[in-house]
């Protein structure tokens, strides 16, 4: 019988990814409740000291598969080696991330294990002793509540959701030989080309600093990075702004860009169209400063400033600085 | 060359979305249908590499009577032919249920490359083209804002957290578009008159031989939690305004 929640721990460049730890605390909250374990598949090259780290946050055995056609991350081989060691161990729940990497891995494992998967989900839960997944549709405008006939009942969380918690443990590390073979493998990486901006991308930003068509063009955007700077955050932008090319398209926030769920979201000029809403609708907290009173994305925030947005960023940049000096 | 193009057809981004009051999914009268939007860059890249290399484009679309529309624009852009997988019984169709059908019509036919939106934004799963691809057995590029064609091979872009990756694959394969891959065309007056004369083909979950018993089930749809009415900060003066928002944030949310 299918036992366990396991998860794939999520690391590049020889450090795992907070992701992971959000997907081990998760594990540990419903294998308590099943009163089952919590396994991790660990996968990469020369990557085996990390599976310490896993049980600090709940994990009780950690499978390491550590091979040079592990690294960098490619779908195929990654792939095949999860599944070897998923079907050697049949178990109930497979989490991972839904980041990049983990979207790409939970899919190509879902057709390879023939079961379901729930994508980018914001809650899991146990319901009569099965997986319950609760993810948003349509961007968030409508929520789905998702049930897996097969196992491992998968799904893959949305990054910055769900807490990190600790939870000492001493992991068990169990070593498997990945069975990859290098031929087989079709696709290569050639090249990493790192953003040396040295921001976190939009997904996994604690603050968000975003703009719209009320910047009034590419030159605004200097105060919102001031804003964005002085918090710690990245600068979004909505679809008007990126499709009139003032903000590049990895930082369009929306139905056809990116989904984030930060701490703080401050919409600046932004009137919130519903497909901007469904964007950043998760946000925890969320500010908006715009000249339009009736603007929808004020039904939104939970602080509305109705004022222009360049007299008002640069006073809360000023007050920011003041509180956090 | 042989191109595949799948594509689906889902609600008008600007489309409001009202759950049904039992929870069994979506209210349909008011909606607006389009092609997915990253299933339109998936096209457009088809004809663009045909157009560049020679070849046909194979449009394939699961979906109810309505999504022959989107066929038909695919076809209107530029694309050689259709395939629209119609039965009832697929209407709730997971993600692998609708991967096991395009593959069920896929294997019967020549191909080189198969494109498909790197999500579609009504049920945003996500999984269709790697599930494809695994059903296929060929590689899967996710997610991707650039291909180049060489031959045997394609070098394609795929931006992740903090960087763009370089990945070179072999022929056949699977790409699913991103937003920045290309920019659609239009379909244009003579494109449209043209593709009320080219061949769909319609196919059922039997003609197909396929299991239509979805592996993930929406159990239950439900509208999006609801956020608390928010504070409108007063005054006249913007630089009070900008103080007290900061207060707010430091002392209520403390998110700063």
């Amino acid at each position: 019988m299918a036992k366990g929640v396991w998860i794939v721990a999520e690391q590049r460049d020889g450090a795992l990814r907070k992701i992971s730890f959000e997907l081990a605390s998760t594990a540990r909250k419903l294998a308590d409740q099943l009163g089952e374990e919590v396994s991790a598949i660990l996968l990469g090259s020369g990557i085996e000291g990390l599976a310490a780290q896993l049980g600090k946050y709940g994990v009780d055995k950690v499978y390491v598969g550590d091979s040079p056609v592990l690294d960098p991350y490619i779908t195929e081989a990654h792939a095949m080696a999860a599944t070897k060691i998923i079907k050697e161990n049949d178990p109930a729940i497979l989490l991972l991330g839904a980041s990049v990497q983990g979207k790409d891995l939970a899919a190509r494992l879902a057709g390879k294990l023939a079961t379901g998967l729930a994508t980018d989900c914001t809650d899991v839960k146990i319901a009569d002793g099965k997986l319950l997944a609760i993810r948003p549709m349509y961007a968030g405008k409508c929520f789905g509540e998702i049930v897996t006939s097969a196992n491992p009942q998968m799904a893959s969380l949305r990054p910055n959701v769900f807490p990190v918690v600790e939870n000492a443990k001493t992991a068990q590390v169990v070593k498997f030989d990945p069975a990859v073979d290098a031929a087989q493998i079709k696709s290569k990486v050639l090249e990493v080309q790192k953003d040396t901006s040295g921001k976190v991308d939009l997904t996994e930003a604690n603050v968000i600093v975003s703009g719209g068509r009320g910047m009034k063009g590419p030159e605004g955007y200097q105060i919102l990075e001031q804003l964005a700077d002085t918090l710690g955050g990245c600068v979004g932008a909505s679809r008007a702004a990126v499709d009139a090319g003032w903000r590049p398209q990895k930082d369009q926030v929306g139905q056809t860009g990116k989904v984030v769920s930060p701490n703080l979201y401050i919409a600046c000029g932004i009137s919130g169209a519903i497909q901007h809403l469904a964007g950043m609708s998760s946000s925890k907290y969320i500010v908006a400063i715009n000249k339009d009173a009736e603007a929808p994305i004020f039904a939104k925030a939970d602080y509305g400033v109705v004022d222009d947005l360049f007299k008002v960023v640069p006073e809360l940049t000023a007050a920011c600085k003041k509180l956090l000096a | 060359m042989n191109i595949i193009a799948c594509v689906k057809q889902v609600p008008d981004t600007e489309a409001q979305i009202k759950v049904k009051a039992d929870g069994s999914g979506i209210e349909e009268g008011q909606i607006k249908w389009v092609m997915n939007p990253y299933d339109e860059y998936g096209v457009e890249e088809a004809l663009r590499l045909k157009e560049k290399n020679g070849g046909d484009v194979t449009i394939v679309s699961l979906g109810p009577a309505r999504a022959m529309e989107t066929i038909r624009t695919a076809l209107a852009m530029g694309a050689d032919k259709g395939v629209h997988i119609c039965d009832p019984a697929l209407n709730n169709a997971d993600a692998y249920v609708t991967a096991a059908a395009l593959a069920a019509v896929i294997k019967g036919v020549p191909y080189d490359i198969i494109f498909c939106g790197q999500r579609a934004i009504d049920d945003d799963s996500g999984q269709v083209g790697a599930i494809l691809a695994e059903m296929l057995g060929i590689p899967q590029l996710t997610i991707i804002t650039k291909v180049e064609y060489a031959g045997s091979t394609i070098k394609v872009i795929k931006p992740i957290e903090g960087a763009q990756l370089l990945i070179e694959t072999s022929l056949p394969c699977v790409v699913t578009a991103q937003k920045g891959l290309n920019e659609p065309r239009y379909a244009s007056l003579p494109g449209i008159m043209k593709a009320k004369k080219k061949p769909v083909d319609v196919k059922t979950a039997a003609a197909l031989g396929i299991a239509v018993e979805a592996k993930a089930k929406v159990a239950k749809t439900i509208p999006p939690p609801a956020r608390a009415a928010g504070k409108i900060i007063c005054g006249e003066d913007p630089g009070q305004k900008a103080v007290e928002v900061a207060r707010l944030l430091r002392e209520e949310a403390k998110v700063i």
